[in-house]
């Protein structure tokens, strides 16, 4: 299916939020948003992704 | 000093970690300058995530996520939330941009964001104007810090409005206040802390300066310097001289 993950239409195998972070290589500190809501690191493995969501992966950056 | 949501700070400099040279020289900042909060942001993860992550840990100091560049309420609120997990910290700096090129707070949307966040248990910090009535707004959402701007982030202007800075602080004596935004020198930097502010907050004019990390012992130094001022009780300014010598006693030599 396709979805958009961080701003990019994306072809993947992942059915779930946890499988996606596992197949695009994301590891160690990250938190993430579908369709615009949170969805705690928990929830992960349980959230079946649908054609056309938007997925967000983000991790510590520098602030002011 | 006043606690933060229950927590001491170790001394007033908040010292953004954006916009260094490299980061070498925003780890020699922070412990040149010994700041004790450091502020953080949450982006799109391309992999440097995790370095960064590692040498914020590293520096052992408290962790404050913001949600800068935010435009409403439900992006403010859905990146602290992310921020809470990412950084484990129920501390959000909150920003809620209503101007583009002033980088002004939306105060309206900074109140509703304040009093969700406060719903959720987090402990917010609000980056707002000078303005009383917002201020109070904030407290009654359930902020227990005010971070009131200076000027205009990355402006480096330092106090746009003393008076209404110092109103601030006059009508919420017992509120942690920050001045957060704005500074550009370390004498701002000692103003605030003169007028009686709790901390100050600042980024860009350490670290876009020649030498960020002498600007970082600068800026300590001066806030260290306004607070003991403050505590000092200075005089106040007068039109005319008045000698400090004594006048009886001097000899009659004309």
């Amino acid at each position: 299916m396709k979805i958009v993950l961080n701003g990019e239409v994306r072809e993947v195998q992942a059915e779930t939020l946890s499988d996606l972070l596992d197949e695009c290589g994301y590891s160690g500190r990250v938190a993430t948003a579908v369709n615009e809501d949170f969805v705690p690191s928990s929830l992960r493995i349980a959230l079946k992704l649908v054609d056309g969501d938007r997925v967000e992966v983000v991790a510590p950056m520098q602030g002011g | 000093m006043k606690r933060f949501y229950g927590t001491e700070l170790p001394n007033p400099l908040m010292l953004g970690t954006a916009q260094y040279p490299s980061p070498a020289i925003l780890e020699q900042a922070f412990c040149e300058s010994g700041a004790g909060v450091a502020t953080v942001s949450l982006r799109r993860e391309s992999g440097a995530g995790q370095t960064f992550w590692k040498m914020i840990q590293e520096l052992g100091v408290l962790i404050l996520p913001n949600t800068a560049g935010c435009h409403t309420v439900k992006e403010a609120v859905t990146t602290a939330q992310m921020a809470r997990e990412v950084f484990d910290t129920k501390w959000i700096k909150l920003e809620l941009i209503g101007h583009t090129d002033s980088l002004q707070p939306d105060v309206f949307q900074l109140v509703e964001a304040a009093r969700v966040l406060t719903d959720e248990g987090f402990q917010v910090f609000p980056y707002t104007t000078d303005d009383l009535i917002v201020g109070e707004r904030l407290l009654a959402a359930g902020c227990e810090v005010l971070m009131p701007w200076g000027a205009p982030i990355g402006s480096g202007r330092g106090l746009n409005n003393a008076y209404a800075l110092r109103a601030m602080r006059a009508e919420f004596p017992d509120v942690p206040l920050v001045i957060d935004a704005g500074i550009g020198l370390p004498s701002h930097a000692a103003q605030a802390m003169e007028l009686g502010y709790d901390a100050v907050l600042l980024n860009t004019a350490v670290a876009r300066a020649g030498d960020p990390v002498l600007m970082a012992k600068a800026m300590m130094q001066a806030i260290q310097a306004g607070q003991l001022a403050h505590q000092a009780d200075p005089i106040e300014a007068r039109d005319m001289a008045e000698a400090s010598t004594p006048v009886i006693g001097k000899a009659f030599l004309s």
